[in-house]
């Protein structure tokens, strides 16, 4: 009985013995040689694998940042400024602060204000949808409401509301990843320059058909009045293809644009409701935040006050 | 023994409601909508102004570069404005707007009955006329067909292709052409012949249409090179790949074209477009369609002026019946759904068809249980069941393995998927993003 | 217009296919299998197939709506097909708790823990069926004699042996075991092969009755819901596989030097007892004949989801089922093995998808 005993533990301690060595002998001999601040610098990194910063993964980030000379052209979204220092203290080199960015969607065409004109029974995603035609509206330029930005984000931070039809980002959450951007097949999210307490003024609308034709199929479109455009002090807004467009770099945040807005196409989020006018007419933010706010109706409240303003 | 091809393939229900209809003249309509791109290849550039007067046939826009068409007006008044309208796309895309008055043609154009059977003019000139005429394919594909006929060097053409199959139910456009102006499709046979240098043509008929069949037949009779032959009745006979495997026993290889096996095949429609335009000095700015659906009374072949909104077509049947659901332009199996009536006729546009409320709704989806029928029917050899999965999961590299591009569109897998699953909804987005990978491929 | 147009992508019209008359389909042409069953075993039959179907179907509905949370779809008709060919798989006097446990292990395990139907690796009722033959076996393996309506259900300890008795095939390997030639075997029961084909014989209730199964077979094929490869090649390879042993047997030797004069050369081996024995095989119209060669080849390995999608994948399956069932009843431990055999190849459908493709349009090019 000992000897067997003694026997087992004898083979099998010599077993482990050479299996341990020729582990050795052949983990040294085919050793790839890698720079260890690569590890160093992919444990800084947030290891969410969203491929935000352009690669294909956190590691490739590291490897390309080690690699490269300078910092132009990295940089991590999901990080941000706080990781690229760190990471620059690792390499020894200048971090380039750049602005925190976050996720806008560019329509506010609800259910409520753009009603359907057709009914879309194909596979339920926006890509093929928006394949086959212009969509389910009479604007071929407005969210479609199917989710595919809801399907890609990978922090949780869009979610599909369901009394608008629209997705609604979580500015917490969201990491500017640019995910949503290149998933939605209508453009209609762009990564903006976050603000201070988040605020936000954007015209909620893509659309470039004519005035006339935009508001007979969504009531909160952009005209392409240029009111807006008139008024701003910062020069922040531009005109194009009959749709206004507000820099995000330039603008001020000093609000003279949003009452202006005949169809209320501009959207105001994360500002105390206005004094001056009644709490009716305050614009705050999309229906989704504020459900009991009727937008259309304080709109065509304002745009007859402010055409009576005018005269 | 019908000839047929060897795999894949559905039979749905035929439908060809409007057999009997002949071809009736649709007036053209108040105001015509132009767009500049009812082609394959790049949009046309308009040559007309607001505001300027045009005659019925006269050229308002001219084709971008050689894979591009001209475009002609197909009516006569004043041009009423150049905008982004409401086309087949399903988007806005530019076109030209037309406010009718009257019917004026241009003077050169041969409005006489007569069949001009001499073929006076050589290859080169026949090529360039079908060009200047704007002829694009007229079964659907709508490519250009002076860049078809020009064969490219270094590959031989040996047989003109000539696709009477209509193999998709309710359509009976190129039916009602074939019996009515068959003598004319025999001359235009001829043209085409001369054009591409070749000496036989080789005309497929489907089954169902036994008295266009004998009709082509004996009038081919006096034509020499020229044979007409019937075949199966099994969709998709028309797709060009099937309909030469069926003719010619030749597999037109992957990626490749028709000319490759020596072969070049044009839709009769396209072929009477081509005798009006060499033999008669015509543009293409009118063409057969079929209006037809379960529920309208009286589903006829209209020839209509291309821009005509499908609004009078509908009219002209008795008004859009009361249980319609879809509005179809095309086949039922690989037409498209349009959402508004005030889309116009275009060159690509061979019917309209109604389908009933009842009908129109897809069945809910169910997970695939791998029953294997949409590989049994698939006739460019595909796994649908596969390439599903793969392109929802944006698995490129092997959507392209399996020979994703190869796919015809046709719609067998769809339509015969127990399970109800949009097998070519998500076979078509693979193919558009599998392309776009392979574009900037080839760029970088 | 008032009407809501529907937009949608093409196609726009759809064939006449759906899950649940592919699964009828399947049920139907089982009806012959069920009647013969319930012709020899009676009440039993009965019994064990209403229990099997109900609690295949309950659990199913249990689990997808209280455990899984997702949509009931007990109407697409598969968990009514798994229990009935899990009932087909059982002895009929199988105690109603086990048969239970049976369909749980098989809908629960077998099928809603992959994701539910379209995508379990591995036969559901294969998976039930080789659970309780491994868990219970001599329930499993115990069969009553067949009496018509008279065959009890409940059978008591004491009375096994006068109301049980063995398969042929268990028959067969026994005695072979003991060092009896297979004719002998044969005359001694009392077998003859028109109760191998007509059903009157021990078995489970599907396998017993090969003409009822083949009167199935020619409606599922004219139906078109499965195709001829994967039962054929099965069957095939079984026949000729344990004709080529069998005619190296004894009993082959014997049956050719009596039809065409011919010696051929007899295999010997050392059996356990180091003695050197003859080989003894039955005939190959016997093996495929009697066990569930005919129920697995045709309503088992054609499981849609479990077998191979390209008709060169399936006979490939098929193929490779007939070698690993001969080798089992031949040379494993257990009497019948394409239980075995087709859960061995279901592991291998995924492989045998990934790499037989079919032969893509324009591949040769060829010149008419």
């Amino acid at each position: 009985m000992n000897s067997i005993i003694l026997y087992t533990i004898l083979t099998l301690s010599l077993l482990g013995a050479v299996s341990a060595m020729v582990l050795y002998f052949v983990a040294q001999k085919f050793k790839v040689f890698e720079d260890p601040r690569i590890d160093e610098v992919e444990s800084s990194l947030p290891a969410a694998n969203c491929g935000g910063c352009g690669f294909a993964g956190c590691r490739n980030f590291a490897e390309a940042l080690v690699k490269s000379e300078n910092f132009d052209n990295l940089h991590c979204p999901v990080g941000g400024n706080e990781t690229m220092d760190i990471v620059a203290k690792i390499l020894g080199r200048e971090s380039v602060e750049q602005d925190p960015l976050v996720a806008v969607l560019r329509c506010n065409g609800a259910c409520e204000f753009r009603p359907k004109t057709n009914h879309y029974d194909g596979a339920a995603t926006c890509s093929i949808e928006s394949a086959l035609y212009g969509g389910d509206t009479g604007c071929q330029y407005g969210c479609l409401g199917l989710g595919d930005c809801v399907d890609v984000c990978q922090f949780d931070a869009l979610h599909m509301d369901p009394v608008t039809g629209l997705p609604v980002v979580d500015d917490v959450k969201c990491t500017a990843c640019g995910a949503c951007v290149k998933a939605c097949p209508k453009n209609l999210f762009e990564l903006r320059k976050r603000q201070k307490k988040d605020r936000k003024i954007y015209v909620a609308c893509m659309n470039e058909d004519k005035g006339g034709l935009a508001r007979k199929y969504c009531s909160v479109a952009c005209t392409g009045c240029t009111k807006c455009f008139k008024v701003c002090p910062w020069e922040a807004i531009t005109m194009e293809a009959n749709l206004a467009y507000i820099d995000s770099e330039k603008c001020r945040l000093c609000r003279k644009c949003v009452p202006e807005c005949p169809t209320n196409a501009i959207i105001e989020i994360g500002f105390p409701p206005r004094k001056e006018k009644t709490a009716e007419e305050a614009v705050s933010g999309s229906a989704a935040e504020n459900p009991d706010v009727k937008i259309n109706q304080a709109g065509e409240e304002t745009l007859k006050k402010n055409i009576k303003k005018e005269e | 023994m019908l000839k047929t091809f060897s795999r894949g393939g559905v039979h749905p229900p035929e439908n060809k409601l409007s057999d009997s209809s002949g071809i009736q003249i649709l007036p053209p309509p108040q105001r015509v909508t132009i767009p500049l791109s009812q082609h394959l290849g790049v949009p046309a550039k308009p040559v007309v102004d607001r505001g300027d007067p045009v005659k019925t046939g006269q050229i308002i826009a001219k084709g971008d570069g050689f894979v591009s068409s001209n475009i002609h007006s197909s009516v006569s008044g004043k041009v009423l404005k150049i905008d982004n309208e409401l086309d087949p796309t399903g988007y806005k895309r530019p076109c030209i707007v037309i406010d009718v008055s009257g019917d004026e043609w241009q003077e050169n154009i041969d409005q006489s009955a007569n069949l001009v059977k001499e073929v006076n003019s050589d290859s080169e000139s026949i090529i360039s006329k079908i060009q200047e005429a704007g002829i694009v394919g007229l079964g659907g594909a709508t490519f250009p067909s002076h860049v078809k006929l020009s064969v490219p060097r270094g590959k031989t053409a040996e047989y003109l292709i000539v696709n009477g199959v209509e193999c998709e139910p309710f359509l009976t456009a190129d039916h009602a052409l074939m019996l009515e102006k068959g003598k004319e499709l025999m001359i235009g046979i001829q043209i085409l012949k001369k054009a591409l240098k070749v000496s036989k043509a080789l005309v497929g008929v489907e089954n169902n249409k036994p008295d266009a069949i004998n009709h082509l037949t004996n009038l081919a009779r006096n034509h020499e090179g020229i044979e007409v032959l019937a075949l199966k009745v099994k969709y998709p006979q028309g797709g060009e790949k099937q309909l030469i495997k069926a003719l010619l026993n030749r597999e037109v290889p992957s990626g490749g074209l028709p000319v490759d096996v020596g072969t070049v095949a044009f839709n009769v429609g396209t072929v009477f477009a081509a005798y009006e335009a060499v033999q008669k000095n015509k543009p293409l700015f009118e063409r057969v369609v079929t209006i037809t659906g379960i529920s309208i009374r009286n589903p006829s072949n209209f020839r209509v002026r291309i821009g005509t909104p499908i609004s009078d077509l509908i009219e002209a049947v008795g008004g859009i019946p009361d249980d319609t659901g879809k509005i179809i332009m095309g086949g039922p199996m690989m037409g498209k759904a349009i959402g508004d009536v005030t889309i116009p006729v275009v060159k690509g546009s061979s019917g309209i068809l109604l389908i009933p409320e009842a009908l129109s709704k897809r069945r809910k989806i169910q997970s695939c249980i791998r029953c294997t029928k949409c590989i049994t029917v698939c006739p460019m050899g595909l796994e649908p069941y596969l390439l599903m999965p793969l392109s929802q999961k944006e698995m490129f590299d092997r959507l392209e393995e399996n020979k994703v591009l190869d796919c015809i569109e046709c719609g067998s897998c769809s339509y015969i998927c127990p399970a109800d699953r949009p097998l070519l909804d998500y076979i078509r987005l693979g193919k558009a993003n599998v392309s776009k990978i392979i574009r900037s491929r080839k760029s970088s | 217009m008032n009407k809501v147009i529907t937009v949608s992508p093409s196609p726009h019209i759809y064939g006449d296919y759906s899950v649940n008359k592919l699964m009828l389909g399947v049920v139907i042409a089982l009806i012959p299998a069920f009647v013969v069953s319930v012709i020899m075993y009676g009440i039993g039959a009965i019994i064990v197939t209403f229990i099997s179907i109900g609690s295949c179907v309950l659990f199913e509905y249990l689990i997808q709506k209280y455990v899984l949370k997702t949509e009931v779809r007990i109407t697409d008709g598969s968990a009514i097909v798994t229990g009935l060919l899990l009932a087909f798989n059982l002895p009929s006097n199988l105690p109603w708790w086990i048969i239970i446990i049976g369909s749980l292990v098989a809908i629960g395990i077998g099928k809603m823990t992959f994701g539910g139907l379209g995508n379990n690796p591995f036969n559901p009722a294969l998976v039930g069926r080789v659970f309780l033959l491994i868990s219970f076996p001599t329930a499993m393996t115990v069969y009553p004699k067949a009496q018509g309506w008279n065959t009890p259900y409940i059978i008591a300890a004491e009375d096994i042996d006068t109301f049980t008795g063995a398969t042929p095939l268990a028959l067969i390997k026994n005695g072979i075991k003991s060092g009896k030639g297979v004719n002998e075997l044969l005359e001694a029961s009392g077998l003859h092969y028109n109760d191998l084909f007509f059903g009157n014989i021990g078995g489970s209730l599907g396998e017993i009755a090969a003409f009822a199964l083949i009167i199935g077979l020619i409606y599922l094929l004219i139906r078109k819901i499965i195709t001829w490869h994967i039962p054929v090649s099965i069957v095939g390879s079984v026949f000729f596989i344990t004709g080529a042993l069998w005619l190296f047997s004894t009993e082959g030797h014997e049956a050719i030097l009596n039809f065409m004069n011919l010696k051929l050369p007899v295999i010997q081996y050392q059996d356990a007892n180091a003695t050197v024995t003859l080989f003894h095989m039955a005939d190959p119209v016997f093996h495929v004949l009697t066990g569930g060669v005919m129920l697995g080849a045709i309503y088992m390995a054609t499981d849609y989801v479990t077998s191979p999608m390209l008709p060169r994948g399936m006979i490939i399956y098929g193929v490779m089922i007939g070698v690993i069932t001969v080798t089992i009843r031949i040379f494993g431990s257990y009497p019948e093995g394409i239980s075995f055999a087709i859960l061995i190849m279901n592991g291998f459908t995924p492989l045998i998808n990934r790499y037989v493709k079919p032969k893509r349009f324009g591949e040769e090019v060829k010149n008419g």
